[in-house]
């Protein structure tokens, strides 16, 4: 997706390389191709592709990868209810995506 | 025939979230033990896209219940998730159906799916198949191994068109609400309410509206690669800013201020659409929307405001 690019440096993901078994997960699973092996670890090539999917550290065993935990369906009017019920303290009561 | 009918309800959005199939195992061809089993969700567009693309493959097909929701939305909201999945084999008794232990997992599936505990849950493995139902053939032809094109997401003008008559139809009820707004707002001049001015000129400004939103939720998500800008409200804006001038030169509004009005409601409300479709794009993280939205919503807020303000005040002022 190199035709499509987002905001930069705002995502939240992080790799901790000490933690990195090498297995290669992530490189398969991350639909942006953000990620490479080299010398058996895991490496973040396009940090800026990222869109915080989350699905290279469902899948990472050791726990390596940190990425932006927070629900991940992003349209306006459901961002505009999780802000108005983080204020009331209330859990989210629709989303319409 | 019926299949085409559901697919077009689903796309607009009228019966978009009751459409789904059972959970269980399915097949497609005659899939003897050794056959590969693929997983899917319950949504019905995606069962029908997998089917579809496996004419003429032998496999299994295991329909996880994420509540008739895609497989990529599913597992963000953690319904397509290991434990899901490991319910289904040990439902459909999986393992007394097919010889080998392996699961075809849609690789758009991972965020929600940890496949790492798959075996532990269910003595099955999961192994990542390609984003897209199209490739499943070349990927199971290729000894299950997907190249990199497979594995990559794509936004094409295609993909990006099909999903406007959703954006369109999520807003109606909004639409509603705002147009009735509109006609009692128009109504108010010097003579307190008059039904004539609320009829003729609550006509000129829902047109706007109607004009902001295919400004917004249609011309922006088809020009979106050639709009200049990253952050979407500002796309928004510069769509609805050529809408509400072109509308400025074609509608019949007695004064300049009320001209203006309509500028600010449709650069408006244009932006509020082309930033809505920031949930619909595969490229979009939840953080850079979040940081978007303090400054598109601000601003959006402050134009309606003025929209408004010269709105109401235009029938006094001539």
């Amino acid at each position: 997706m190199k035709d499509f690019r987002y905001i930069d440096d705002t995502a939240i993901l992080k790799l901790n390389e000490e933690a990195c078994v090498g297995c290669g997960m992530c490189v398969t699973v991350c639909p942006h191709r953000i990620f490479e092996l080299q010398n058996k670890k895991a490496q973040i090539v396009d940090y800026n592709g990222c869109m915080e999917c989350g699905a290279c550290a469902t899948n990472c065993p050791t726990e390596a990868i940190y990425v932006n935990p927070d629900d991940g369906c992003g349209c306006a009017a459901y961002i505009i209810n999780s802000w108005i019920s983080k204020v009331r303290g209330k859990p989210i009561d629709f989303c319409s995506c | 025939m019926t299949d085409h009918l559901g697919t077009v309800r689903a796309r607009t959005g009228i019966a978009r979230n009751q459409y789904k199939v059972n959970s269980g195992l399915y097949c497609t061809g005659a899939p003897t033990a050794e056959a590969p089993v693929l997983v899917t969700a319950n949504y019905k567009l995606s069962f029908d896209a997998l089917r579809k693309e496996l004419s003429g493959v032998n496999a299994w097909i295991l329909v996880a219940d994420t509540r008739g929701i895609n497989v990529w939305c599913a597992a963000g909201k953690g319904t397509f998730s290991a434990d899901e999945i490991a319910l289904q084999v040990e439902r459909a008794r999986l393992a007394e159906i097919v010889s080998h232990r392996e699961l075809i997992l849609p690789q758009f599936g991972a965020t929600g799916v940890a496949s790492q505990t798959l075996n532990k849950l269910c003595g099955f493995k999961g192994t990542y198949g390609p984003l897209r139902a199209e490739d499943i053939p070349g990927f199971l032809k290729n000894d299950k191994k997907a190249d990199e094109s497979m594995r990559s997401v794509t936004f094409s003008t295609g993909e990006r068109l099909i999903l406007v008559p959703v954006e369109i139809a999520l807003v109606w009820k909004l639409f509603l609400i705002v147009t009735l707004g509109i006609f009692a707002v128009s109504g108010i001049g010097p003579e307190m309410f008059s039904l004539q001015a609320a009829w003729t000129r609550g006509l000129s400004a829902s047109g706007a509206t109607i004009l902001a939103i295919l400004a917004g939720a249609l011309a922006t998500p088809l020009l979106l690669p050639w709009i200049p800008g990253r952050q979407f409200w500002l796309k928004g804006v510069l769509t609805g800013s050529l809408a509400g001038l072109a509308y400025m030169l074609m509608v019949k509004a007695p004064s300049q201020f009320e001209k203006l009005s309509l500028l600010f409601w449709i650069i408006s409300a244009a932006s509020y659409m082309a930033m809505n479709f920031t949930g619909a794009t595969p490229f979009t993280s939840l953080s850079g929307v979040e940081k978007e939205m303090r400054k598109g919503l601000l601003v959006q807020c402050i134009s309606v405001l003025v929209a408004l303000i010269l709105w109401i005040a235009a029938p006094f002022v001539h």
